[in-house]
């Protein structure tokens, strides 16, 4: 730690106020009798799903760098997909996905 | 953290008060780094920005909650979103309060797991590479469910594929601005005949 107490205790709270305005921002736009015009209301059907969609890849970006160009995550992910279309039980698909992976990158990859 | 010299009550502080988890993670370089507050404003707000979606998707389901709406928004991390913009509330169960426990737990399970990982992470030693696969897991799962529910499949795809070509053509560490702004052009573009 190069930094003093005071000083890192600033540079949190600079990180703390970003995170809380990136979530506030549109409920204070927005707020009180305030309209919200109907391209933001169509927005905000849509981009639920969109977002989704844009997780999946945040959350596999680095697959392609990993061991064997992202095989396990392919396999795992396919995996997980399998498991969900078959028993529809969130937990079973994530928790089987999960394991899966971590026999694969521990004991095969 | 406690690896690099800080004590265990900054993961505990941090995951309690930050609660991002990505944010948590460049956090700990910027620590490290040299003292500019506002360089770490900017960059925690860029890669936040993700949540500015997260909040124009919420501002009906969280409007008519009273006060816990502010928890609710602090509280609007990926997980958090992830599970309160997709399960449906059984019948009779208040809304506010159920979205308002999904966000609590999230934070504790959070909170709990950093600090009891910087207490005893070094001492434990546990086979858990891998572990990490939960979150693309948790978001492949919900992308599935939404899937299922939805009758049209346009807003799904175009978030999948428009953060795909971002990210081939931007590269993993700059390819999220680019990927929202892209959506939110097809968006404009397409206006209504794209449905979710």
């Amino acid at each position: 730690m190069t930094m003093t107490v005071w000083q890192s205790v600033i540079m949190i709270a600079a990180i703390i106020l970003a995170t809380v305005l990136t979530r506030s921002l549109p409920f204070i736009i927005f707020s009180g009798g305030r309209q919200i015009p109907p391209f933001v209301n169509y927005l905000g059907k849509v981009l639920p799903f969109a977002v989704t969609g844009m997780l999946v890849v945040y959350s596999l970006k680095d697959a392609p760098f990993n061991a064997w160009h992202g095989a396990p995550e392919f396999i795992c992910t396919a995996l997980t997909l399998a498991l969900h279309f078959w028993r529809r039980s969130m937990l079973l698909s994530i928790a089987g996905g999960t394991l899966a992976y971590m026999f694969l990158v521990q004991k095969v990859f | 953290m406690v690896s690099k010299g800080f004590s265990p009550l900054y993961p505990f502080l941090m995951s309690l008060l930050i609660f991002a988890g990505s944010v948590e993670f460049v956090s700990v370089n910027l620590l490290l780094g040299a003292f500019e507050p506002l360089a770490a404003f900017l960059g925690a707000f860029m890669l936040n920005a993700r949540h500015l979606f997260y909040a124009i998707s919420m501002l009906k389901p969280y409007s008519n909650t009273g006060w816990k709406k502010f928890y609710l928004i602090f509280g609007m991390c990926d997980e958090s979103f992830a599970i309160n913009s997709m399960t449906k509330v059984p019948e009779g169960v208040d809304h506010g309060w159920f979205m308002f426990f999904v966000t609590l737990l999230n934070h504790f399970y959070w909170v709990a797991g950093a600090t009891l990982g910087a207490l005893i992470g070094s001492a434990l030693d546990l086979p858990t590479e891998g572990i990490e696969f939960v979150l693309p897991a948790l978001f492949v799962v919900i992308f599935a469910e939404q899937w299922l529910n939805a009758d049209a499949h346009g807003a799904a795809m175009t978030g999948l594929a428009a953060s795909a070509l971002c990210l081939f053509v931007f590269g993993t560490e700059n390819f999220m601005i680019p990927s929202m702004l892209l959506i939110l052009a097809i968006f404009a573009l397409l206006k209504r005949r794209v449905h979710a």
